[in-house]
């Protein structure tokens, strides 16, 4: 069976790795309606964890399908959606990169990201949506996601700050027994 | 690590300079590559000048994936072709890949405690708004025309709500969105 879930997880992230506009943030629902109700790989208050230890390391969002890939099937799990991620959008990368120098059509690019952007910001309050109910976290969760996203809206703090105050928050609330 | 200015030297950035320039991207871009992977390329390393830096974001920005991976691929490969693709964006993901196998693996060592759990749900909630923020942010800030703002209400509703999947979605969207664009841009 180790194969068929290697396979799968090439075949999901390779495909969403092509409809990840804006990144990672864009797909998290797709992801989510992916690994927890098709696949059934994990269950949905897993999914949002595993959202959140991706978020809170360094680097590009992607890493959203490496810890997926972990939680599945290890480091090499890991590894295959890592790459299932990287390789198609960047082969895409790499020909439009070359495409637009030989041609520097940037009439092209503007309308292309002119279409893409409205697209992409749904998408990614989507992928909040999602990730709230996927969190699962109660009443005292709601308002932690709503004070975050409210901080993150109005100031321009590192997004690990809000993180940390409100994972504290939680915690607290829960010692007392409340949430 | 020193820095060097690079923007008088002549000739494009050598596979090492690439190798450790994305590498410390990787390593500093906490809760965030973006700002950090434009301090490197344009003001530390001077590999590309401000405008030449936002056209190739430009460019990332209307690719699928990761703003950085993408311009990690285009700058590699506009320096030291192929390899020069390979040696960014590996640069660009191995300490973050690292990091993330020791966050996963202290995760195990303690999922069995309660307050593990707890914590990561709290996290969870977190993470959530944040995205939520972002989104809000980038949406009041990117002068949306009211064409733009219906495409960013259908992309949430089809996905966020209807729970549709992404691909028909796409299939639905990218082209209306495309044939809006062209239309405005005429219009202008």
């Amino acid at each position: 069976m180790q194969r068929g879930v290697f396979t799968q997880l090439a075949v999901t992230f390779g495909t969403i790795s092509l409809m990840a506009i804006g990144g990672a943030n864009a797909v998290v629902p797709e992801i989510h309606r992916q690994v927890v109700d098709l696949l059934a790989w994990m269950d949905a208050p897993t999914f949002a964890r595993l959202f959140a230890i991706a978020q809170t390391a360094p680097g590009p969002n992607v890493m959203l399908a490496s810890i997926i890939g972990w939680q599945v099937a290890g480091t090499p799990g890991l590894l295959v959606a890592t790459l299932a991620m990287l390789v198609p959008s960047s082969l895409l990368a790499l020909a439009c990169g070359r495409g637009l120098r030989r041609w520097s059509d940037n009439g092209a690019v503007r309308i292309v990201t002119l279409a893409l952007v409205p697209i992409a910001l749904g998408l990614m309050l989507a992928s909040g949506a999602v990730a709230t109910l996927a969190a699962d976290a109660g009443l005292f969760g709601y308002a932690i996601t709503a004070a975050t996203a409210l901080v993150t809206y109005r100031s321009k703090v590192n997004p690990l700050v809000p993180m940390a105050v409100g994972t504290a928050g939680y915690v607290l609330v829960w010692l007392a027994g409340l949430a | 690590m020193p820095q060097m200015p690079q923007a008088a030297q002549a000739g494009p950035p050598s596979l090492p300079a690439l190798f450790t320039g994305f590498l410390k991207i990787g390593l500093m871009g906490f809760g965030g590559v973006g700002p950090i992977a434009r301090h490197i390329i344009v003001a530390e390393r001077g590999w590309l000048d401000d405008r030449a830096y936002a056209e190739l974001m430009g460019i990332c920005q209307a690719l699928p994936g990761a703003n950085t991976v993408n311009a990690a691929v285009v700058l590699g490969d506009r320096f030291r072709g192929v390899p020069g693709a390979l040696a960014c964006v590996f640069a660009l993901m191995a300490m973050p890949l690292l990091s993330l196998v020791a966050l996963a693996n202290i995760y195990d060592a303690f999922s069995s405690h309660p307050l593990t759990q707890v914590a990561l749900t709290g996290a969870a909630a977190s993470a959530a708004g944040l995205i939520l923020g972002t989104a809000l942010r980038l949406m009041s800030r990117a002068g949306l025309a009211p064409w733009g703002w219906g495409m960013a209400a259908a992309a949430f509703l089809a996905v966020g709500v209807l729970r549709l999947p992404m691909l028909p979605s796409l299939l639905v969207l990218v082209p209306l969105g495309l044939a809006a664009a062209t239309f405005a841009a005429r219009r202008r």
